[in-house]
Formats: C-alpha cells, sequence, structure tokens
C-alpha cells in the first residue's frame, strides 16, 4: 500500500467533496422547507462562477492587486447569485406552491435550461479561461506537494461556511423560522412566521453558498463554460441525496461520501467511469437505505 | 385602468432586471485578448421588456385569481369544454380523427422528402412519449432516466446487427423485450423507493448506460459510434432513398396506431386501473389489494418496451448512432412531452410531441433562441396551464336520470 498515494487520493477526495457540499446545502435546505429539487440551483451556481469570471477581468485590466479583485469577484458573485435565486423563486416556484409536485419540478427544469441558454447566448458557448484568483502562499510552499495552497484554501472556507450556517440554522431567529417551516409550513404560518419571507431567504442563503462554490471551483479548475452548472449540480444532488435529503448534515457526508468515492475509484480503478461510480454507489446506498445515509425513514400517516 | 400604483411596480422590476442583467448581458470580456466589450443598449432592452412584461405578468395572475382557484382560469374551461365536447360526441370526434388520418396518410405525397424525414422524427417521440405516460402519467413514477432505454433498444438493434446480421423485424420485438428486461431490471432495486428518490436514482440509471456506452470501447464502439445500420426492408425489395423514406413513415405511423391501441387498453383494463390507483394514493391502494411490486414493475417494463421499439426505428431511420444521442436532455425532452401534452392523456401526448418537435424545426430561422423560449415555455405552461395542452379527463359516473358514462 502506498500512502503517499493514498493520503493524495484522500486529499483529493475531501477537496472534490467538501466543493460538493456547497452546492448540496443549497438542494437540501431548499427541499427540506419546499420539498423541490431546484434544478436551477446548478445554474445559479455557473453564473456565480461567470460574474466572479467578468468581474475579476474588469478589475484586473483595472490594475487592481490579486487579492482585492479575489475579494471584489466573490462578492459580486454571492450578490448576483442571491440575486438570481431570490428572482428565480419569485417568478418560477412561488406560484406554484400549492399546484403538484411534478409541475413545480418541470418548472425548475424549464428555468434551468432558460438560465443556460440565456448565458450561452449573452456570454459565448466556448470555454473561458478562469484566472487563477487563490494565490500560492510562500509560507505553505513545503507542503505544497501533498495538498496545494488552493485546495488548503477551498477546505478552509467550506469550513467556515459551514460553522457559520450551522450557527445561523441553530442559533438565529431566522434559524429557528426555517426549521419551523420546514417541519410544518402551516403551523409555522399560524405562530406568526411569514412563510414567503423564510423562503425567500433560504433561497438567498443556498445561492450564496453555491456562489462561494462556484468562484472557488472555477478558479481550481481553471475554465468556464455555460453548462458546468448542470453536471455539478447533478452531481450535488446525488450527494445530497446520499445523505438524506433536507438533513443538513447529511449534504456534508453525503458529499464527502461521494467525493471520495470518486477520487478512491478513478485513483485505484478506471478514470473512465468516474460517474458511473459515482451513480452505482448511489444506488447501492438507497437500496439499503431507502432515506438517505442520514436521512429518517418517517412513517407513512394514513 | 394603469394606476400609478402598477406604474411604480412595473418600474421597479424594470430596474431590477436592468441591475439582474447588468454583468451577463451588458459586459463581454474576452480573456484572451484582454478586451471588454461594453453593450449598453442590451441594458435599455432589458428595461424596456421588463417594463412590459411585468404588467402582462400581473395581469395573467389577476386572470388567473379572479376565476377562484386552480382549475377554474376562464381560458382552460373554455379548452376543455371544447376539447370535452369533441372527444364526448362521435359524431364529431370521428370526423376529427378521420380528417387528421387522412392528412397523414397523405403527408408524404404532398410534402418534401425533407418533411417526411421529421414527420418520422415526431412520431418516435409520439411513441416514446406515450411509453413514458404510462411510467409518468398513468403509475405516476417520475422516470428521468428513460432515454436509457431508447438506447438499449437502439444499441441492440445496431450490435445484433453488426454481430449477427440480425434484421429490423427480428430486432424489433427483440429489442422491446430486452429493453423490457431493463425495465425491471432498474424497476426492481427501486421499488422502496418513493418521489424525488426514484427520480434521481432514474436519472443516474440513464447517466450510467450512456457513459457504459462511451466508455466500453470494445462492446459498444464508443463514442465513434456504429454506422452502416441497415434501413428496414419489405420482402426483400430494393428501395431508393426515398422509397425508404417514405416506407419508414407509413411504418412508423402504424407503429404510432398500435401503441395507441394498446396503451388504451392498457389504460382501462385492470392493470391500467391499478396504476392509476397506484398514483393516487400508494398505501389505500395496497389496502386495496393490488400488489405494488408487481404493478410497478409492469408499468416500468411495459414504458420500457416502447422505448426499445421507438429506438430500433430510430436507429434505422438514422443509420447510424453514437451515445450522443442519448444525453439526459432527450430524457427531460420526453418527459416534457408528456407533461406538456397533458399527463395521462394520450391525445394531450400525441399534440405534446407534434408540437415539440416540430415546432423547433420550422422555427430554425429562431433556432438559437429556441432553446431559451423552451424553457420559458415550461415555466409559462406550468404556471397557467397545470394540466397540459389538453389535460386528462377523469372518468366520472353520473348519474342523470339513466346512467351515462362520460369518458
Amino acid at each position: 500500500m502506498d500512502w503517499e498515494y493514498f493520503l493524495e487520493l484522500f486529499l483529493g477526495g475531501l477537496t472534490r467533496g467538501s466543493i460538493y457540499a456547497l452546492i448540496a446545502l443549497g438542494y437540501t435546505m431548499v427541499y427540506g422547507i419546499i420539498e423541490l429539487i431546484n434544478f436551477a440551483h446548478g445554474e445559479i451556481y455557473m453564473i456565480g462562477a461567470f460574474t466572479a469570471l467578468i468581474v475579476a477581468t474588469v478589475l484586473s485590466m483595472l490594475g487592481l492587486n490579486q487579492v482585492a479583485i479575489l475579494i471584489c469577484a466573490a462578492v459580486a458573485a454571492v450578490v448576483y447569485s442571491c440575486a438570481y435565486g431570490f428572482t428565480v423563486e419569485k417568478l418560477a416556484y412561488k406560484p406554484l406552491r400549492k399546484a403538484p409536485r411534478l409541475s413545480a419540478l418541470i418548472s425548475a427544469i424549464g428555468m434551468s435550461m432558460f438560465l443556460q441558454n440565456y448565458v450561452l447566448l449573452a456570454q459565448t458557448s466556448d470555454f473561458l479561461p478562469f484566472p487563477s484568483l487563490i494565490p500560492d502562499f510562500e509560507f505553505w510552499e513545503p507542503y505544497a506537494h501533498i495538498i496545494s495552497s488552493q485546495e488548503l484554501v477551498i477546505l478552509i472556507t467550506t469550513f467556515v461556511v459551514m460553522i457559520l450556517l450551522t450557527i445561523l440554522i441553530k442559533f438565529t431567529r431566522i434559524g429557528k423560522a426555517m426549521r419551523a417551516t420546514a417541519q410544518d409550513k402551516v403551523m409555522a404560518a399560524l405562530v406568526g412566521i411569514d412563510v414567503n419571507q423564510v423562503i425567500s431567504v433560504t433561497f438567498i442563503v443556498g445561492s450564496a453558498t453555491a456562489a462561494i462554490g462556484g468562484v472557488l471551483i472555477a478558479s481550481h479548475i481553471g475554465q468556464i463554460n455555460f453548462y458546468i452548472g448542470f453536471i455539478a449540480g447533478i452531481k450535488a444532488f446525488v450527494a445530497a441525496v446520499l445523505g438524506g435529503i433536507g438533513s443538513i448534515p447529511g449534504a456534508v457526508l453525503g458529499s464527502l461520501v461521494l467525493g471520495w468515492t470518486e477520487s478512491f475509484f478513478t485513483g485505484y480503478i478506471s478514470s473512465d467511469y468516474e460517474d458511473v461510480f459515482a451513480f452505482m454507489f448511489l444506488v447501492f446506498i438507497l437500496i439499503f437505505r431507502p432515506a438517505g445515509i442520514l436521512g429518517r425513514s418517517d412513517t407513512q400517516k394514513v | 385602468m394603469v394606476s400609478l400604483e402598477e406604474i411604480k411596480k412595473s418600474l421597479l422590476t424594470c430596474i431590477w432586471f436592468m441591475f439582474l442583467t447588468f454583468p451577463i448581458m451588458v459586459i463581454r470580456v474576452n480573456t484572451v485578448q484582454k478586451v471588454i466589450e461594453w453593450r449598453w443598449i442590451n441594458m435599455l432592452l432589458v428595461g424596456v421588456a421588463g417594463f412590459i412584461l411585468s404588467f402582462f405578468w400581473r395581469n395573467l395572475f389577476r386572470e388567473k385569481g379572479k376565476t377562484g382557484t386552480e382549475k377554474q382560469s376562464p381560458a382552460k374551461t373554455d379548452n376543455i369544454s371544447i376539447f370535452q365536447k369533441i372527444r364526448e360526441d362521435r359524431k364529431r370526434f370521428l370526423p376529427v380523427v378521420a380528417l387528421f388520418g387522412c392528412f397523414m396518410i397523405a403527408f408524404p405525397l404532398v410534402f418534401s422528402l425533407y418533411q417526411t424525414n421529421i414527420m418520422t422524427t415526431a412520431l418516435i417521440y409520439v411513441m416514446l412519449g406515450l411509453g413514458l405516460n404510462i411510467v409518468v402519467g398513468l403509475a405516476g413514477l417520475l422516470d428521468l432516466g428513460y432515454v436509457a432505454f431508447y438506447a438499449v433498444g437502439a444499441y441492440s438493434y445496431a450490435l445484433l446487427n453488426h454481430h449477427f446480421g440480425i434484421g429490423f423485424w427480428t430486432a424489433l420485438p427483440l429489442s422491446g423485450l430486452l429493453s423490457a428486461l431493463f425495465g425491471i431490471l432498474l424497476g426492481y432495486p427501486v421499488l422502496r423507493l418513493r418521489g424525488d428518490y426514484l427520480a434521481i436514482v432514474t436519472l443516474g440509471f440513464g447517466e450510467i448506460i450512456r457513459l457504459i456506452l462511451e466508455n466500453w470501447n470494445e462492446f459498444s464502439f464508443g463514442p465513434s459510434g456504429i454506422a452502416n445500420i441497415p434501413r428496414p426492408g419489405f420482402f426483400g425489395m430494393e428501395m431508393s432513398l426515398k422509397g425508404h423514406t417514405i416506407y419508414l413513415y407509413y411504418l412508423m405511423i402504424l407503429l404510432v396506431l398500435f401503441t395507441i391501441f394498446v396503451v388504451n387498453r392498457l389504460q382501462n383494463s385492470r392493470i391500467g386501473r391499478a396504476w392509476i390507483a397506484l398514483r393516487e394514493d400508494e398505501i389505500a391502494c395496497q389496502a386495496m389489494g393490488i400488489d405494488k411490486a408487481r404493478t410497478k414493475l409492469t408499468a416500468f417494463a411495459l414504458g420500457a418496451t416502447w422505448a426499445g421499439m421507438g429506438g430500433v426505428v430510430f436507429a434505422a431511420k438514422t443509420t447510424f448512432i453514437n451515445p450522443a444521442s442519448f444525453t439526459i436532455w432527450e430524457s427531460i425532452i420526453i418527459l416534457c412531452i408528456v407533461v406538456l401534452g397533458g399527463m395521462g392523456s394520450i391525445i394531450g401526448v400525441i399534440s405534446g410531441a407534434m408540437i415539440l418537435i416540430l415546432l423547433p424545426e420550422y422555427l430554425r430561422a429562431f433556432s438559437e433562441y429556441r432553446m431559451l423560449i423552451f424553457g420559458i415555455v415550461l415555466v409559462v405552461m406550468m404556471i397557467f396551464r397545470p394540466g397540459g395542452i389538453i389535460p386528462d379527463i377523469r372518468r366520472v359516473y353520473k348519474y342523470k336520470g339513466k346512467e351515462t358514462r362520460m369518458i
């Protein structure tokens, strides 16, 4: 057993998983509250990455230094992703609150198609090189062969975002309202919670984490196009389902498990079948735990 | 009329959208040459469009709200009643069907080869739509990987032909059977899953099949695909390309008629009613003594059979297949056909397929924008007409002096 190779794969899987987690959180939060697979969530992430790219390019031509560019681009990405998330919910999902689940799902698919083609037409269908926004730290040089400073930034950012999110949901007023709405919308409304507002906030928070994920992964991989959102979205959704959709720790766990599965399978077996392994693993888990790893399989009431 | 309040609202919407579309619509960067292109005109367009459309949008909602809840929007009741009248009344229903039938039969004689080809494609989608309708519309199982069975059908014909020289007519039932087998193979592990878990597993299944076809070079010839698939023969008759196209068109008409016949019979059969019961309430359905596992599996298997046969026709029509034809978007388009047309309604699915496949073909001028428009149409349809173009009319048993049955 080659430990160095193992460690490399382990850390690679961890990085990959933490990026999936940033996107999966949005899925799972939205699902927890309105029981909708938000197909357009991947597109929100893609729009975040595009906004960051545009802002970063414009600013770099103005000659700002790298850290300032990174901060401005990330802020712009978060702001715009939130704005898009909010608008998508208001336009495509809010009128369908009481409609059958399938209608809302189709509406989400329509929105996803629209956003993809909107970016395709307004920007370009080619892959755009994404500037490497995250600097290489000098003090990290000795360890860079195990984990690059970019990956380190990704891991730390994800960790911080998770902690902030946990605080938001566990200890704040709006977090309490979110948990209440997820449990029972009607009851939450009865005790004076503005359900529409809570849903909007959920979309905004989910979009913000997706945007952070978008900036991180785009600068890690180094290129983006209009289609990245769809693939990342499906992977993140698989991760959310794997962990038990609707549960936030589940989404994180599912993402890490998915990241490791992909990393180890591609490292030890074959890289051609990366996605096949991911999906097979999902099917395998769901056969034994139909509600995901951490999902509660609640008994059906008649 | 248009009050100040309205104008203010629209103005806000317009400003919001101008802000929203600013980076994507206005700025275009070229990262290689380091050039920024500012397109301020787009901002103006978005602003004006946002201002006008927001009036329409609110107006549509007011219309919808005025006539009470969900199912009573005025346009809808009117339309339903027109179709209902036509369908109820045999005297009117039959001529409409006959007229449509004549049009379909005369189609290749009147229109060009190109048009006939497009129509054949549309007919393949009608078949796929009707197949998926069994799974989604009747049994209520959301399947996002339907294209997998389509791929299985197409590839089994292509490979059987390549290795063993099996012809179209033998391959057609064989592929149908094989697809059904795959349907059961997929159905079995997902029996316990419900709703969205099912959706994601079926989606994964579709991707698994596509990726295997793409990567397993020795088996499926990889991304380069399989070429020179023979067209269907007609008792060994030599045919020109034109003859082949027209022959395939009529063949497809027959297959679609066969599909409609079978699906219609299934719908009103014991198993069809079991599917509908399963869709409405799983637990109540089990309590009534319906075998859930068997019912679900038959739905998957029967749905897959049509996809498999559709795949064979597709392979025979294009004479070349590769995995790129079987992406997840294909599944989504078929799902949209079913949902837009009207879930559970055969006429709905047929019109859905015709509209979704033919319209983009004839809107080539807007080809760049067609997916964009398609996306908007999906959203708007779901909001204002969730039942689809021609919604399924539920069987109602009414007692009016003497018993009459409405379908």
